[in-house]
């Protein structure tokens, strides 16, 4: 699965079969994943996959009860392997009573070369907000302010675990056109998103995640055709649970719309049994399911129904 | 991409800063933290002058004796150092904790040393802003200063007992990191408030020693609130110092030295279940 060209490329982080466990919960179990130079990769996974405790891996902040991680090089709890690491702190975390401009001086300054805190206050719209408490900021500049914090030390590799929650369509625009800015600039990003559409069009790899495992890794086109999804919709009297039960089908739900939208793994098959069963239907549409919806299929196997209410509750 | 990635060289990687930038850093920041909320620095530095006021300054007994005023001086002034330490580490150590702003930190390009200084430093520096109203409130309503004014003691003693009013401290500093790492937060607020109170009162900060039943009084020369209380009161009033006293204090700041840096190095994997 991993394209040979990445193989001569340097790795900036990796898990070699990696198990951590809580108590008796398995969050991970054998995983096996590299970032190299570069990439940008999206982690997906419902919650609980384990998507934020391979990430705490990576930066340091837990061991693994087996198996090794390695970020640079080297052990990701030695300080040192982390200087050129950029993470982001989770929501409402910041230092309520520092002001912006002495927290962003504060992180920066445990880097060698720190972009300056004007500079970069100003490409993140936080000029003005630059001698604010960070408690008295709005919701979405303290989001702005935490990936900000990510990229004030020029990291090589940036981990991100869910930077748009919360955000509003605008700030999350301004905020992919700077992590564009540092891919452009050679940086490699490893990002965790309930935004999947946005993975889509950022990632140029996507690694599923799910149960502890890696069940999927490969770039959008490959884990999307791996999956083969289509999404059947139409207009029907019928409710969606009677088409739940038909061979090939992941998923029957009705729209606010009324459309009734079924993803299966055979379109055609599920167009066929519409009309020999002659069920009363209008506006049929075929579409290639969206990688959410591919992702849906993909971590459902292990899980229930439940999966799908956790995760849509989390967006 | 794939080019300019590949062709780059292997990066060497940059040094992390110098200890004691990264010492200098720490503190700055905690500092700052701390004085944005006035109020909790106030009523920390006046709490060992209000002790003084409301407990030392009523006894006339004790306030025209100059040795014994020199005494509960001393007795408060390191009641204070004790009280901010265990409570700013007990308290402020579990709390951190649970924050994930430090686990945050906790990512940066830093060890956990640097920050348990600045810790350190920060809370000395703040026991020191409470020493200095004990110092002028005892010196000018307590005969205290007549030992100083007519020549049997040097002025020397002040600035030392300050001085050793903080180290004097470092048990307390260390027992606090070792409350705050095995606790959380509402745990260590309780089990600081039930250690606090027992090891001043058997350790002569509220009531000097002298009144204390013969068996109360060798239970407490055991306490290290004891043996900070008698080395404290011993640098101010140049009563005798025990021998005991000192070893004592060495034993226990060892001992919840060690226990603090156990309770650290055992937190490290576990913090965020």
């Amino acid at each position: 699965m991993t394209a040979p060209s990445r193989s001569f490329q340097e790795v900036l982080a990796a898990a070699h079969g990696v198990s951590k466990a809580y108590g008796a919960t398995t969050a991970l179990d054998g995983v096996d994943f590299t970032v190299t130079a570069g990439e940008t990769v999206g982690l997906l996974g419902p919650n609980g996959a384990g998507k934020s405790t391979l990430l705490n891996l990576l930066s340091g902040l837990r061991q693994p009860d087996s198996g090794r991680v390695e970020l640079f090089g080297q052990d990701p709890r030695n300080p040192l392997a982390r200087q050129a690491l950029g993470t982001t702190p989770q929501a409402t975390s910041v230092p309520a009573t520092l002001r912006v401009r002495e927290t962003v001086d504060f992180v920066g300054s445990h880097y060698a070369s720190p972009v300056p805190t004007a500079e970069l206050l100003d490409g993140f719209g936080l000029g003005a907000a630059s001698n604010k408490q960070c408690g008295g900021l709005s919701g979405g500049q303290q989001r702005r302010l935490l990936v900000a914090l990510a990229l004030v030390g020029r990291p090589r590799l940036v981990i991100l675990d869910e930077p748009t929650t919360g955000l509003d369509v605008e700030a999350r625009e301004n905020l992919w056109e700077r992590l564009a800015d540092y891919r452009a600039g050679g940086g490699t990003l490893l990002i965790t998103s309930h935004y999947l559409d946005e993975i889509q069009t950022l990632a140029s790899r996507v690694v599923v995640i799910n149960g502890g495992s890696v069940v999927a890794d490969g770039n959008v086109d490959a884990i999307r055709s791996r999956v083969s999804i289509s999404r059947v919709s139409f207009h029907t009297s019928l409710p969606p649970s009677y088409f739940e039960s038909q061979p090939g089908t992941v998923s029957a739900s009705l729209s606010a719309s009324g459309a009734t939208t079924v993803l299966t793994h055979d379109a055609d098959d599920t167009v066929r049994r519409l009309v020999r069963e002659q069920v009363e239907f209008r506006g049929l549409e075929v579409h290639a399911a969206s990688l959410e919806e591919a992702f849906i299929s993909l971590t459902q196997r292990a899980g229930g129904p439940e999966h799908n209410t956790e995760r849509k509750a989390a967006r | 991409m794939t080019g300019t990635a590949a062709a780059r060289p292997p990066a060497t990687q940059p040094a992390n800063k110098p200890l004691f930038e990264l010492i200098r850093i720490h503190t700055r920041a905690q500092v700052l933290e701390q004085l944005r909320i006035p109020v909790a620095v106030l009523s920390s530095t006046v709490f060992p002058t209000l002790a003084l006021v409301f407990f030392v300054l009523p006894q006339t007994a004790v306030t025209s004796d100059p040795q014994a005023s020199l005494m509960s001086i001393a007795q408060l002034a390191v009641f204070g150092v004790m009280s901010a330490f265990l409570f700013n580490y007990g308290i402020g150590v579990a709390e951190e904790r649970a924050n994930p702003w430090s686990s945050y930190v906790r990512t940066l390009p830093v060890g956990a040393f640097p920050a348990t200084v600045a810790r350190a430093i920060t809370a000395m520096m703040f026991a020191f802003f409470a020493l200095v109203p004990v110092l002028v409130v005892g010196a000018t309503t307590t005969a205290g200063l007549q030992l100083y004014t007519d020549g049997t003691l040097s002025w020397w003693r002040i600035p030392v007992s300050v001085v050793v009013w903080l180290l004097c401290g470092l048990p307390f500093l260390f027992l606090g990191l070792l409350i705050g790492y095995l606790c959380t937060s509402k745990v260590a607020i309780a089990v600081t408030q039930v250690v606090f109170f027992p090891l001043a009162f058997a350790g002569g900060m509220m009531l000097p020693p002298v009144i204390f039943s013969p068996g109360l009084n060798t239970f407490s020369q055991f306490l290290p609130s004891r043996a900070a209380r008698d080395i404290s009161v011993s640098a101010l009033s140049g009563e005798d110092l025990p021998a005991t006293s000192v070893l004592c204090f060495l034993v226990w700041t060892v001992l919840l030295c060690a226990g603090a840096v156990w309770a650290n190095r055992r937190d490290q994997g576990r913090r965020f279940r």
